[in-house]
């Protein structure tokens, strides 16, 4: 296996774990989690597509520093909303989820 | 070109000086703000109506590297219903958010929120790179997720959470389609992709980017967010999440499938997207009937609307090349949404002044609140008309247009689900009127100013009065209307 495709393979897995996470967990911290792994997968794997060929293509480079800096505006507001919800009813999932957070 | 700019830029200093300026001034700046992207939008308009599309390349940097932002007649439509939208819910929540009446928190919160989902909305109608369309709609639902959470309660919260999962997930989607064709084409570009040659990946791009965009736009089956949190907004709010914030998605939907890949379209894929939207015309409907709260119905009906919306992909279609109907079809599409963001708009601005005075949202709280505001009844019973579809209303001509589109391509099944859902709209609107048009007024708290009725009133005329002008939108719409939209998919 090249390195390449070590990349490539490493964020499909990534990409798994997360879809895994948001299905099965229900506490909101960790499907923000969740979400950031299938976005990490998402990057790594867009990275690698840039790499193809020898030449290093630096379009997926900045478009992904873009992305991390949009998956992390997204993961502040996630954990804002959770800490309020937790601060006002002392729960961290949705109220039709709660029994299993 | 630099009312491209002033459009992106303007709300977000807007935004920027509602947070760093002290409260009254800083509530100004933000007055000012929405005031003055209005004129732009209005400007823009007319630019396209009577100069052509105008064209930016960012920072001078041409494709496949640089982003472009072209206005074409699609892009002006939505930008001046949008203004409208905006400038009528500055209006409302001038008073809604004054100092001492909302929390002190909403009414911080509100202007920079508004003002970055207005710039949002602007950049997702006027891109033409996915990248840049991935970012406005990603920074569109982060400013619409805290606008669901702003009055900080419980249920808000929660509305807000369940909101951020379908918005999340629909983003990453879009996202994983977004890199697929970078890599296969190592462009972004709208129009360099569609003048590609096909790769294999294309396909699997497309679906993964309309099921995300799907999710983000609240179609069935992802529409189970939709409801509480576009309710439980305060009305302003409710007002811009359910009239505006569904169409960027379908914006960009429109974008992808006829601009960008109109050669990825297969029968079935069209088959399946429109039975989503038949599915959420009939479980919207049925949602809106079950309701007690009015502001649930007016969501449900939103649930209901962005059904008919996707009708579009089908009827545009048909297999031969050429046919005169399908014009009508996607025009029509856009009629229907530019027609309900006005009408849905109207109605969650009117019910916010009938909870101001009632108290409560609940059926039967409303009971003869007609006699003590008779603007605002009559606005909720112009956005009736305009969402039930019947003439003169800018609902009617979408309807209209459609409806041709279906009979004359020989799919008849889809005029069906236009004039049911005509029917089902009619008997959920009817139950809010009976109510609020029947005999016996309670006495609540003093009614809103005349002018501040007038607000609503103006917006539902806007919305019958697109469907008694139809003739200029119309010509502004055919400016730039791809050529997949007049040929058929």
């Amino acid at each position: 296996m090249t390195a390449l495709s070590l990349f490539a393979v490493t964020g499909a897995v990534l990409i798994g774990i997360g879809f895994y996470g948001l299905i099965a967990t229900r506490h909101f911290l960790r499907r923000v989690v969740a979400f950031n792994l299938i976005g990490s997968g998402l990057f790594l794997f867009f990275g690698a597509t840039g790499a193809r060929g020898g030449v290093t293509d630096p379009v997926p480079q900045a478009l992904i520093i873009t992305g991390i800096v949009v998956a992390f505006s997204a993961s502040a507001l996630g954990v804002g909303l959770v800490v309020a919800r937790a601060r006002l009813s002392g729960r961290a999932a949705l109220p039709e989820e709660e029994d299993g957070a | 070109m630099s009312a491209l700019v002033t459009l992106l830029v303007l709300p977000l200093a807007g935004a920027i000086a509602a947070i760093a300026l002290p409260s009254p001034v800083g509530r100004t700046a933000a007055l000012a703000a929405i005031a003055a992207t209005t004129g732009a939008a209005i400007v823009l308009m007319a630019t396209v109506a009577f100069q052509g599309m105008p064209r930016l390349e960012m920072g001078g940097w041409t494709p496949p590297l640089g982003i472009v932002l072209v206005a074409d007649g699609l892009s002006v439509a939505l930008i001046v219903m949008t203004a409208l939208v905006m400038a009528s819910a500055g209006l409302a929540a001038r008073h809604a958010f004054a100092p001492g009446t909302a929390g002190e928190r909403a009414a911080f919160g509100f202007w920079p929120l508004m003002l970055l989902l207005w710039s949002a909305l602007n950049v997702v109608f006027l891109s033409r790179d996915l990248f840049n369309l991935y970012v406005g709609i990603e920074l569109l639902s982060l400013a619409a997720i805290g606008l669901v959470a702003i009055d900080g309660k419980a249920t808000a919260l929660a509305a807000a959470m369940r909101y951020m999962i379908f918005a999340l997930a629909g983003s990453l989607l879009y996202l994983a389609g977004v890199v697929l064709i970078h890599a296969a084409h190592g462009t972004l570009d709208i129009d360099l992709i569609a003048t590609r040659t096909a790769a294999a990946p294309d396909g699997l791009a497309l679906a993964l980017m309309t099921a995300g965009l799907m999710a983000k736009t609240a179609l069935f089956p992802f529409h189970v967010w939709l409801p509480p949190a576009h309710a439980g907004a305060p009305a302003p709010a409710s007002a811009m999440l359910s009239g505006l914030v569904p169409k960027a998605s379908f914006a960009i939907l429109l974008r992808l499938w006829f601009d960008t890949m109109p050669d990825r379209a297969s029968d079935g894929a069209l088959t399946l997207i429109a039975l989503l939207g038949t599915a959420a015309v009939i479980w919207g409907s049925l949602g809106a009937l079950a309701q007690v709260r009015l502001k649930l119905i007016v969501a449900y009906s939103t649930v209901a609307q962005i059904g008919y919306l996707f009708l579009v992909f089908p009827l545009a279609g048909g297999a031969s090349a050429g046919v005169p109907w399908a014009a009508g079809a996607w025009t029509g599409a856009v009629f229907l949404a530019l027609s309900h963001g006005l009408a849905k708009a109207a109605m969650f601005l009117a019910v916010g002044h009938w909870m101001a005075v009632a108290g409560s949202d609940r059926l039967s709280d409303l009971r003869g609140l007609a006699q003590l505001m008779p603007m605002t009844a009559f606005a909720f019973a112009l956005s009736a008309v305009t969402l039930v579809g019947l003439p003169p209303s800018g609902g009617f001509t979408g309807k209209y247009l459609v409806m041709t589109a279906a009979f004359a391509s020989g799919q008849w099944a889809w005029a069906l689900v236009m004039g049911g859902g005509g029917l089902l709209a009619a008997a959920y609107l009817y139950r809010p009127m009976a109510v609020l048009f029947a005999r016996g007024a309670q006495a609540g708290a003093a009614p809103p100013s005349r002018a501040r009725q007038a607000v609503p009133l103006l917006l539902a005329s806007a919305s019958v009065a697109l469907g008694i002008a139809s003739a200029g939108p119309f010509d502004l719409l055919a400016i730039g209307r791809p050529l997949a939209a007049e040929e058929g998919l």
